[in-house]
């Protein structure tokens, strides 16, 4: 009977203003559905930045006029490196074909370069492709060495801007949770006052805290939940939308995004929406009910 | 024990001491600002005393814990001068109230209820809003509605105030009929006409202290 009781409450709670738990509960929504988008991307770049770095080479360009013993001095020196992994050694008709392959969509391009125009190079992946610096450093002035790239620090850059749409995300929704909160604790403040008279019986003839407490509590409780629901929807709906719909052709760039991967962090959601709902209606009370 | 609110340039209650035994009659009487209505907040445990102690059915609750004070609460009764009852439920409603939020079910409410209702003479009435009783019915619901749990103690804060002489005779006959099922029964009024008909102990309050104690009082 107390259960039933307690729930009828709670969606009394909820339709008595029905407007701010409207307001409330799409807070809550854009809040979670922030946080959930960039629980995602954080899962995202990780994954990327596993698949990348793991291929990537660090390439060690020679210069044209480059001699044969310098060119196995710096074999010698690349294979007892300890930083160093994997040697290539591309020579200049490897650079060629390999070349030829990269541009066949532009022959013009391909015709207009002879072989011997390409660099002979090194082609290292490193133990921990974040050392490329040390590498660099190291064998920048070596003879017969023309230019060192990284292919990490262009990869550096993509992820940069990754982490900084992530950052942004977050912040939309601890901002979005901060407007929530106060809805929140508005919302709570209203229901606690259109009910003061019930509130001061039960007070007097000793009805115990939690029992006058719970019918608002579970109030912002359900209205976190059904908040994180609808940022679930979102979710969901961005995935089916933008992933699988006009962002398709960066398939092979992006990993994919899994239903596995949302409803991995649908509980994440539902936590952050319930339990702050939850903390913020009980302090309200606290205040505002002196239970 | 002595009772000095924040602000106050005297304290409400100076070193007052009194005590009362298991089934007593008692007013407190004084005018207003005397300090009486602390007396009851003390005993509700809603004020606690800047100096002494404050003993309720045998345990000192000065310092109770306030996550004690629900289930402290159920073993009084309280009665107030504008009645308190909740306008959008019946008589009885507003009885079962009292009793299922401290965690009876409906079938003990179905039970004990209609034979409080009856105590108090609104047999018959039960359905009825609020605002469709008078105020002497009114304030019969409110001292049902502090009956029901059959509590140890009554407090009554000014429980005629806002009646007429007629019916505050019979909402004092109806307290009297309670205090002899053995509940003690503790009443703040200015009232002289009741306190001199009922001629039980009378405790007068002035600035904050006892200025007279006796057995068989009137109003002075």
């Amino acid at each position: 009977m107390r259960v039933k009781y307690v729930l009828s409450e709670v969606l009394v709670g909820l339709w008595r203003n029905v407007t701010m738990s409207i307001a409330m509960i799409i807070t809550m929504a854009v809040s979670l559905t922030m946080l959930g988008a960039s629980g995602l991307m954080y899962r995202q770049v990780d994954d990327m930045k596993d698949l990348y770095y793991k291929n990537i080479e660090v390439s060690i360009f020679l210069t044209q006029e480059v001699t044969e013993q310098e060119r196995t001095d710096l074999q010698t020196k690349l294979d007892s490196d300890p930083l160093v992994k994997d040697v290539l050694y591309v020579n200049k008709d490897e650079a060629y074909k390999r070349f030829k392959e990269m541009y066949q969509d532009a022959p013009d391009l391909v015709n207009a370069v002879k072989p011997d125009q390409l660099p002979e190079a090194f082609r290292l992946k490193l133990n921990n492709p974040e050392q490329y610096k040390n590498v660099y450093d190291q064998y920048k002035d070596t003879a017969g060495v023309e230019e060192i790239i990284d292919q990490s620090r262009l990869l550096d850059k993509i992820f940069n801007i990754l982490t900084s749409i992530q950052n942004i995300a977050l912040a939309a929704a601890i901002v979005m949770a901060i407007a929530a909160l106060l809805l929140v604790a508005n919302t709570i403040q209203v229901a606690a006052y259109s009910k003061r008279r019930e509130v001061a019986v039960m007070k007097l003839v000793g009805a115990s805290n939690w029992f006058i407490q719970a019918p608002f509590v579970l109030e912002a409780v359900v209205a976190g939940l059904i908040g994180s629901l609808l940022g679930l929807v979102a979710l969901v709906a961005a995935k089916y939308l933008l992933f699988d719909g006009s962002l398709s052709a960066l398939q092979g760039l992006l990993s994919p995004i899994t239903w596995g991967d949302i409803l991995f962090i649908f509980p994440l959601m539902a936590g952050v929406g319930g339990l702050v709902s939850a903390g913020t209606a009980w302090i309200t009370l606290r205040f505002y009910l002196r239970v | 024990m002595t009772k000095t609110y924040p602000k106050a340039s005297r304290p409400s209650l100076d070193n007052v001491s009194v005590s009362i035994e298991k089934g007593e009659f008692v007013f407190f009487i004084g005018p207003s600002g005397s300090g009486k209505s602390t007396i009851i907040k003390m005993l509700l445990h809603e004020v606690a005393p800047n100096k002494g102690r404050v003993v309720v059915n045998g345990k000192d609750v000065t310092s109770m814990r306030s996550w004690k004070r629900p289930h402290f609460r159920r073993s009084i009764g309280c009665v107030f001068q504008d009645f308190r009852l909740l306008p959008n439920r019946t008589a009885y409603e507003n009885v079962a109230f009292a009793l299922e939020v401290i965690g009876k079910t409906k079938a003990v409410a179905r039970r004990v209820v209609p034979e409080v209702l009856e105590l108090v003479g609104l047999g018959g009435k039960e359905h009825r809003y609020p605002h469709e009783l008078s105020g002497g019915e009114q304030q019969r619901v409110a001292v049902a509605r502090a009956f029901v749990n059959r509590p140890l103690i009554l407090l009554a804060d000014e429980p005629t105030g806002n009646l007429d002489p007629d019916t505050s005779i019979e909402i004092m006959r109806l307290l009297d009929r309670i205090n002899r099922t053995g509940t003690t029964v503790v009443m703040v009024t200015h009232d002289s006409n009741i306190v001199n008909q009922m001629r039980r102990r009378v405790v007068e309050i002035e600035s904050g202290r006892i200025v007279r104690d006796q057995a068989r009082g009137v109003y002075g």
